[in-house]
């Protein structure tokens, strides 16, 4: 369990000694919803009915950029060898990288969120909903990511691959993230939400740990 | 409900579509087969070939 | 010439062992082609000289002859790439990874194909080439699942590492598919109540079922056929491209 915990440590702390990768991220999350104003025009009772298809396609476009993030580095400089023929094993290892990719790349998004809800005219209510739902599907998002990015890993080109691989797989987690806003089957969607995020953080550490050792052979 | 005929254009464009579609794809696997197999003829002609098959010729 | 003291192989390994699947696939070919010729020949037949008018589609019931078999299509092939995933990863079969790389892009044509037709098919009926129904929704997610795997096949160098990794995102793609398709249907009552799609299925009267499922064992023989060339091919690339490489060496040497 140390082990565990000194893993996603390590993992913060290159994430933030590197500099401004989280941020550029963020930014990349606000520009989205800058830009769609002017894509659709600024009525806002428009952009508010909007807003959370809005922000879920800002979120979901920002975590598929930054998963491929998530095991290259390691591959480049040899540690994710070292990681392979540790005590802990490489399920434990993807599922410390998950936790850490998503307190890297997930929840400074959140954080920003408040941004947005204001630019696209928002209500308070609207928009704590769709937190609520951003905080239980990005796990189920960096969970996909995470197998797309293990199954890329040893690809010099791989990283456009990863995206288009993963995006098609994640769409049930943009459906009722998106769906946990609406009024009449909202809670039947959160359930459906939180199902589905759980199944796939608890399945993607070992489906993406198999890729890793059969990428590695 | 519909009429005789009144869609004539939509049925010629769907089997002319599946007609191209399926026929381009009979033609890329019958290529792809006879460029691999040309390949290997080439192989074989240049005195590369497997060891099983060395009785040959 | 075989070796009389080698023990003969049973039929798993002569399944198994890719030269032994090139001599025995050999002598599939023909008869596969042949009948594939003659269930199209009768299947059009009936498609377009021996079967009624739909009392609620007219003529469009045609479409149907070929939108069904291809839309069939796009489910099994997927099914057969799921079995050989499974073959590559619990067994070590060394054919399974052959055929799934041979099986991803017959079945983004198919899957297209029946896009194409369902598009054709909504515009009189439903007075639109796309609505996102949730049936055409999750084929079309499917469509985009076989271009990845094409994509990801074409990414790797090394095929051997490729069929591994593959196999798992095709088992984790089988897995998910009832997801998506559940949560596109659940989408789809979301914003359109009433399902504008009913299939008929049982209902059919014979005279429109028999062209239907002679054109659909018409297209799935011409699957079957196309596999077995296209695994044929693919085991032939991969002798040539070991082949040439040792020579490669030899000459370096």
């Amino acid at each position: 369990m140390s082990g565990f915990g000194a893993l996603i440590g390590r993992d913060l702390k290159l994430a933030f000694r590197a500099g401004g990768e989280a941020l550029t991220l963020v930014l990349f999350f606000v520009m989205v919803a800058v830009i769609v104003p002017f894509a659709i025009g600024p009525d806002r009772p428009q952009l508010s009915r909007l807003a959370p298809g809005i922000v879920w396609i800002a979120a979901f476009l920002s975590m598929l950029l930054g998963l491929d993030r998530l095991f290259r580095a390691d591959d480049e400089d040899g540690s994710l060898t070292l990681l392979r023929h540790s005590s802990l094993p490489l399920e434990a290892v993807v599922a410390a990288k998950v936790i850490a990719h998503w307190l890297v790349t997930a929840l400074p998004l959140l954080v920003a969120t408040p941004v947005l809800a204001l630019l696209l005219s928002m209500s308070w209510e609207q928009w704590g909903r769709t937190v609520l739902a951003l905080v239980i599907g990005t796990p189920g998002l960096v969970s996909f990511g995470a197998l797309g990015a293990a199954v890329t890993v040893g690809l010099r080109r791989g990283g456009l691959i990863a995206p288009v691989l993963i995006l098609p797989l994640a769409i049930p987690v943009m459906i009722f993230g998106v769906g946990m806003l609406d009024p009449l089957a909202g809670s039947g969607a959160t359930l459906f939400l939180i199902a589905l995020s759980l199944v796939v953080t608890a399945f993607s550490p070992f489906a993406a740990a198999l890729a890793l050792r059969a990428a590695g052979e | 409900m519909i009429g005789e005929g009144a869609h004539f254009e939509f049925i010629a464009w769907a089997y002319a579509g599946v007609l191209v579609l399926t026929v381009g794809l009979i033609a890329y696997v019958a290529w792809d087969a006879r460029r691999v197999k040309a390949r290997l003829a080439a192989l074989d002609k240049a005195g590369i070939r497997r060891r099983s098959a060395g009785a040959r010729s | 010439m075989s070796v009389d003291t080698v023990k003969q192989p049973n039929w798993f390994s002569r399944l198994a062992h890719p030269g032994q699947f090139l001599a025995w696939s050999r002598y599939l070919i023909w008869p596969l082609g042949i009948a594939t010729a003659l269930s199209f020949a009768i299947g059009l037949y009936f498609a377009f000289f021996n079967s009624p008018e739909d009392y609620q589609m007219g003529d469009m019931v045609r479409v149907m002859y070929v939108h069904v078999p291809n839309a069939w299509l796009s489910q099994l092939v997927y099914g057969v790439m799921a079995v050989s995933a499974l073959g590559t990863l619990v067994w070590r079969h060394p054919l399974a990874d052959v055929a799934n790389k041979a099986a991803a892009p017959l079945g983004a044509v198919f899957t297209a194909l029946a896009l194409y037709t369902g598009a054709l098919w909504g515009r009189p009926t439903w007075g639109t080439f796309w609505e996102w129904d949730g049936r055409m929704t999750s084929t079309l997610v499917l469509l985009l699942i076989y271009l990845g795997i094409i994509a990801l096949w074409r990414a790797f160098d090394d095929q051997l590492k490729a069929g591994r990794i593959i196999a798992i995102v095709t088992l984790v793609g089988a897995l998910n598919l009832p997801v998506i398709k559940f949560s596109v249907d659940w989408w789809n009552t979301l914003h359109q109540p009433a399902s504008v799609f009913t299939a008929s299925g049982p209902h059919m009267p014979i005279s429109i079922l028999t062209p239907l499922l002679v054109m659909m064992l018409a297209f799935t023989l011409l699957f079957a056929l196309l596999q077995v060339v296209r695994m044929r091919t693919e085991i032939l690339r991969r002798r040539a491209e070991t082949l040439s490489r040792q020579a490669a060496l030899g000459a370096t040497k």
